[in-house]
């Protein structure tokens, strides 16, 4: 029984024929590890041939943590008028991206809360200088629900957002506020975010005007599995479109400090992660990398997912602030990242946000 | 094409598939046998095996005890370049527990006491005979796993007591079991390089291990790994288990043991995950005699513990209340787990925890 439903994704795969639901299902509830591990790392080399596993030199800062969307999962946030709340000035995210470029990103991924208090000019300033005054760090800002805010504050539409962010320098999006893209999930954890479209509209958009983009993924919390496949036939159905995703990045809800922690206490463990990783790798075939977190779920929980389907070690995270409110800390380096990597059995390759290669070590 | 695949095509590497076929049929493997599965890079080949033998043997159920763990002293004689636990009698963070320190660390109700602890030149043996007996006294339910075949060697060589009437006398006192520590790598290359030529070596360790069983004293056995030893010599180790589990019977239980880098730095880093996933999963095919191989967190990491429960290990060891040897040796796990974390541990890799007391009688099944 199980052999054959087996043979039957491994046929599929083999041939380049588009998994379904109840494979997905299958994958995410019933398949021994080693199998789901055994098939994703096969479709991992076919795509990428070599053995070389990518990272990115970058770091996480954020510009306020002040939100009005009141997600249950979220440590990070204060409403506004809260005494922990703060929003820095452009200058002072020009220091934090000063402080990342100083040691070597090339990547500063900044996010930050639904802060209806900053016009559209602080956000475009930000982008506009950073370009301007630190030529070799990509602008990797600002999640779907950031310029949703953006669009409301302003008055201006959505995609009238992107495009002024693409004219201030701006080329890609990181894939955060995805969550899971289920109306269900997202009405219980997020009701005041919106639903799955809310996220997918910006990405396709900015797929449309020439934007890149990560699809991520936040489980471990009142998902199914059929929310799961939900998400994935959503990012593979608006992959097919423009091929505007690089990359798809999953990882462990962690509760500390969140509204649901009162009703999830712990964080899924590694073999949640790989079995994540790894069905994700075979549902998503129409995405060229997969990444693995040295950072969301310990190091060498990090180094086994690459052999669970991931091509990518993720970033350095010079800062990062988001988990941290969750009491949940890891730190690494550059030379740390690649004798990870080295050991887990890969070459290692600085990336760009882009993915394209660097430097192989 | 066809859809109906055999399933020997799922092997990346292909000299897996005839040690497979033998997996299965429940033959013996060979040396050369291990070799090759310490070689392949199919990593997932090695899991489906490994997997395999440990469901045959004990379905979906993982084992775990509740224990304390116990160091008399770390004084020791010994200069082992592997250890950070040792110390010399009156250098600093040298400890001597009384029997009463002893009895106050192993609370009520405590499952299983895990006893071990230096050479120490000046205990005699019946100071440690005193302690088991003071113990089985004061905690009638604690079963006590105590001396590591090194430690009953020692006594021979300082007090000329000879192993069979010492675990004689201990069992009398009310020792139920041993566990498997001392046993380091079999190889006389690297007791002369890591300079514990001084400890009872491979043929002592494994008649101390005969001598037990004889006495109805189940045993536990360990090998360490990932330092200086070759893939071989990690053959050879396992292979002199098996023929010593063929002629005495008593081990319950293979426990691989990652060394920690500590400050003794015989290799720059600890052995990467996959290492600890696939020496695991070997032990489990070459060690067709065993009950358990287990999956000691306390060294390779609750997160890889977790995933080895894929890669042939039934066993996660315990809760082990403040371990000391390789906590001394810089380990980054906890000192001690909780058993609602022992329970996660398992549960997350899919698996049903079953609570268990020394001699692997069941408690409970966590369902």
């Amino acid at each position: 029984m199980e052999l054959t439903r087996l043979d039957e994704i491994r046929a599929k795969a083999e041939g380049g024929k588009r998994l379904e639901r109840a494979d997905g299902r299958w994958l995410l509830t019933e398949a021994p590890l080693v199998e789901v591990g055994a098939l994703a790392q096969q479709a991992r080399f076919r795509r990428i041939p070599e053995r070389r596993v990518t990272f990115v030199i970058d770091s996480n800062p954020n510009y306020t943590n002040v939100c009005i969307t009141d997600c249950q999962f979220c440590a990070f946030y204060r409403k506004p008028g809260d005494p922990e709340a703060w929003t820095l000035t452009v200058e002072q995210v020009l220091e934090k991206v000063e402080f990342a470029a100083g040691k070597g990103a090339t990547t500063v991924l900044l996010q930050g809360g639904h802060n209806p208090a900053l016009p559209l000019d602080y956000y475009l300033d930000i982008v506009r200088e950073t370009r301007r005054r630190f030529p070799q760090v990509t602008p990797h800002f600002f999640t779907a629900s950031e310029i949703q805010t953006m669009a409301e504050v302003s008055g201006l539409s959505m995609p009238d957002v992107l495009r002024r962010l693409r004219e201030a320098g701006q080329d890609t999006l990181p894939g955060g506020g995805a969550e899971v893209l289920s109306a269900r999930v997202r009405k219980r954890i997020e009701p005041k975010k919106g639903g799955p479209r809310a996220w997918l509209d910006v990405h396709q958009e900015a797929h449309r005007q020439g934007f890149r983009s990560t699809a991520t993924m936040m489980y471990g919390h009142v998902e199914e599995p059929d929310d799961i496949i939900d998400h994935w036939e959503a990012i593979r159905d608006l992959q097919d479109e423009h091929r505007g995703f690089t990359a798809f990045v999953p990882w462990s809800f962690k509760p500390g400090n969140t509204l649901l922690e009162k009703w999830i206490k712990t964080y899924k463990g590694p073999s949640t992660y790989l079995r994540m990783l790894a069905a994700s790798r075979l549902y998503l075939d129409n995405f060229d990398h997969v990444q693995a977190s040295w950072f969301s779920e310990g190091k060498r929980a990090g180094q086994v997912a690459l052999s669970w389907g991931a091509d990518d070690f993720g970033g350095t995270l010079f800062e990062e602030n988001v988990h941290a409110a969750a009491d949940y800390v890891n730190k690494t380096t550059v030379d740390e990242i690649i004798t990870l990597i080295r050991d887990a059995g890969f070459t290692p390759a600085q990336r760009t946000t882009e993915y394209q290669i660097l430097r192989e070590y | 094409m066809p859809t109906a695949v055999t399933a020997s095509s799922r092997f990346r590497d292909a000299r897996l598939v005839p040690i497979w076929d033998r997996v299965r049929a429940g033959e013996r493997l060979t040396r050369e046998d291990g070799l090759t599965l310490f070689a392949t890079d199919d990593l997932h080949g090695l899991g489906r095996m490994a997997d395999h033998v440990k469901s045959r043997r004990h379905g979906d159920h993982v084992f775990f005890v509740l224990n304390r763990y116990v160091n008399p002293t770390n004084v020791c004689v010994l200069s082992c370049s592997f250890c950070d636990f040792a110390r010399k009698p009156g250098e600093a963070g040298a400890f001597e527990n009384s029997i009463e320190d002893v009895l106050e660390m192993i609370k009520p109700g405590t499952r299983e006491a895990h006893i071990v602890g230096g050479h120490h030149p000046d205990w005699p043996f019946e100071y440690f005979e005193r302690m088991i007996a003071a113990i089985h006294a004061a905690r009638p339910e604690t079963q006590i796993k105590a001396f590591t075949a090194a430690e009953v060697d020692y006594w021979w060589r300082r007090w000329k007591i000879e192993p069979r009437e010492a675990l004689t006398r201990l069992k009398a006192a009310g020792l139920h079991s041993m566990p498997g520590g001392g046993a380091e790598i079999f190889s006389k290359r690297l007791a002369k390089l890591l300079r514990y030529t001084g400890k009872a070596d491979a043929d002592r360790w494994l008649e101390i291990h005969g001598i037990a069983h004889g006495l109805g004293i189940h045993t536990n056995a360990t090998m360490l790994y990932g330092h200086l030893e070759t893939l071989e010599e990690r053959v050879d180790h396992l292979l002199r288990l098996r023929e010593q589990q063929d002629r005495s019977g008593g081990f319950l239980t293979f426990i691989p043991l990652a060394y920690q880098v500590g400050t003794t730095k015989l290799v720059p880093r600890q052995t990467p995950p996959t290492d600890d996933l696939r020496t695991i999963a070997v032990s489990r095919l070459l060690l067709d005699n065993f009950p358990h191989v287990e999956a000691y967190w306390v060294m390779i990491g609750e997160e890889t513990a977790s995933l080895a429960l894929h890669f042939g290990a039934s066993d996660v060891n315990g809760t082990l209340e403040d371990e000391k040897i390789a906590h001394m040796a810089l380990a980054e796990s906890p000192a001690g787990l909780a058993r609602e974390q022992i329970l996660r541990m398992i549960r997350d890799a899919g698996k049903v925890p079953v609570e268990r007391d020394a001699l692997y009688n069941v408690v409970k099944v966590w369902s």
